[in-house]
């Protein structure tokens, strides 16, 4: 049973066991406006909570994205990078960024759920 | 950049608002960066169809009087006296050291009546500096209070012409005044046909709301607004020129006729004069960054030794060429010794290649 946790940094980690699935949420995206480029990880990277894991480009401007949790990358999303459009077009589903394998799930307890995160986006 | 507070809100404030604009700060004012339509969509159907801008940041100065011509002959390198009544011309402020204080669209609307279009930014200081120059001429400046909307592609002639507006007949780079506090010229910054039209708010607010029933209309924001400039090649100051470069290093010459430059009486003639036959050790190229990745404005570029041969003025995505597009200046040893040069982004280094400018090619209505 997965559960979906948010940060106040705009992304949404969906957690099953200890493997987290990493993307930016829609409200983000909107934001964000067309995207043009993707730069992912590479598999294995080992990542610290708050670490910039991936930078996404608009035609205006690059954003990081920041790892949420602790962990090594386990899996990219290849789509995105041939085709940024898709985290636009489905930011919570097909336009994941990157898996990872958590190194420490009891940081699961700093991250927002739905509803607080809706708090903050308003 | 001032805070939210201090910045400056467009007479049309409430219809981006109420068409859903994002906002941003630009040269002092809240301006609609997007609209729901979003930036990528925005720039094609200007491309493609009849693209609003609202630029109304942008200063006009209406300049009259007897030696109206003669002050813009010294305040700009420009045979003002040699335009035809209804002709404009791309010029500058130039400094003393022929820096470039801004660009501008100078329009010749009478024997001694002027249309200067100038850039927000730059505003306050182009008006200070004209005025500095006009102490010793006998003519009258005024800053003009206007809704100035640009409408661009290759459909804007013709909504305007089924809008009942006159002027749809113009050749390009020619302007007008339509009736009373109402300037139009047909030109615009995005490489495509269209029209630029100063008019006051209430006249405004109809005019839109006319365009706006013909379905080929859509409001194009800021970010499009420079990324379409950007394909078409075409300066913006404060990026890709300011005082510290002049005509030359821009490859902006074309616009310096051989009579204003045998005259030379032009603020920075001799500066100018001296560098136009000493040449300029870089030059403003277009820049074409492999892969998909934008290289910005202010990213060094380098050689594969990593040593300094240039920099990125203005970068982001071109819509419609599909790819990267970037303007920026490098060392002309580098361009005569076809030198690999590379943009360092977060610590790739991307290789990029110079390229023609436009991207985009122009489609004007040359009449």
């Amino acid at each position: 049973m997965a559960t979906t946790y948010f940060t106040e940094d705009h992304e949404w980690v969906r957690v099953e066991g200890d493997i987290a699935t990493v993307g930016i949420t829609d409200h983000a995206q909107d934001q964000l406006g067309d995207l043009v480029f993707v730069q992912l990880p590479d598999i294995g990277t080992s990542l610290s909570k708050g670490d910039a894991a991936v930078v996404v480009e608009s035609v205006k401007a690059a954003s990081d994205v920041y790892a949420p949790l602790d962990g090594e990358v386990t899996d990219v999303n290849e789509a995105t990078a041939s085709d940024p459009a898709l985290i636009n077009s489905a930011a919570t589903s097909d336009g994941w960024l990157w898996k990872m394998k958590l190194s420490n799930t009891e940081q699961l307890t700093g991250l927002l759920d739905e509803a607080g995160y809706k708090a903050i986006i308003g | 950049m001032g805070t939210e507070e201090q910045l400056k809100s467009l007479p049309l404030d409430d219809l981006h608002k109420t068409a859903g604009a994002r906002f941003g700060g630009f040269a002092g004012w809240s301006m609609p960066i997007t609209y729901p339509l979003g930036v990528m969509k925005e720039h094609l159907h200007a491309r493609e169809n009849a693209g609003l801008f609202d630029i109304s940041h942008m200063q006009l100065f209406d300049v009259s009087g007897k030696d109206s011509a003669a002050l813009l002959s010294r305040a700009c390198p420009l045979d003002a006296e040699a335009l035809q009544t209804g002709q404009s011309k791309y010029t500058f402020f130039l400094d003393e050291r022929a820096g470039i204080l801004d660009d501008l669209i100078v329009t010749r609307l009478g024997a001694e009546h002027f249309m200067v279009v100038a850039n927000a930014g730059n505003a306050a200081a182009d008006e200070a500096h004209l005025r500095g120059v006009a102490k010793d001429f006998d003519c009258k400046i005024d800053a003009l209070d206007r809704v100035f909307l640009a409408i661009q592609g290759p459909q804007a002639a013709d909504v305007l012409h089924k809008a009942g507006l006159a002027g749809t007949e113009l050749a390009f780079m020619h302007g007008f005044e339509p009736k009373p506090g109402w300037f139009m010229s047909r030109s615009g910054y995005t490489g495509e046909d269209g029209f630029e039209i100063g008019l006051p708010a209430a006249d405004a607010r109809v005019l839109v709301n006319k365009l706006f029933e013909d379905e080929r209309v859509a409001w194009v924001g800021l970010a499009a607004r420079d990324s379409l400039r950007l394909e078409a090649g075409l300066c913006l100051h404060g990026h890709d020129i300011t005082t510290d470069f002049d005509p030359v290093d821009a490859g902006l010459t074309w616009a310096i006729s051989k009579p204003v430059r045998e005259k030379a009486g032009f603020i920075g003639a001799k500066t100018l004069l001296e560098k136009i036959a000493s040449g300029s050790l870089r030059k403003r190229v277009g820049l074409k960054p492999d892969g998909r990745q934008p290289v910005r404005s202010d990213t060094i570029l380098v050689d594969a030794e990593g040593n300094h041969i240039g920099l990125v003025t203005s970068g982001g995505f071109g819509p419609s060429a599909g790819h990267p597009v970037a303007m920026g200046y490098v060392g002309k040893e580098i361009l005569a010794a076809s030198t690999p040069i590379f943009a360092e982004v977060r610590g790739n280094r991307i290789p990029v290649h110079i390229h023609s400018l436009p991207f985009t090619p122009h489609r004007y209505h040359k009449g």
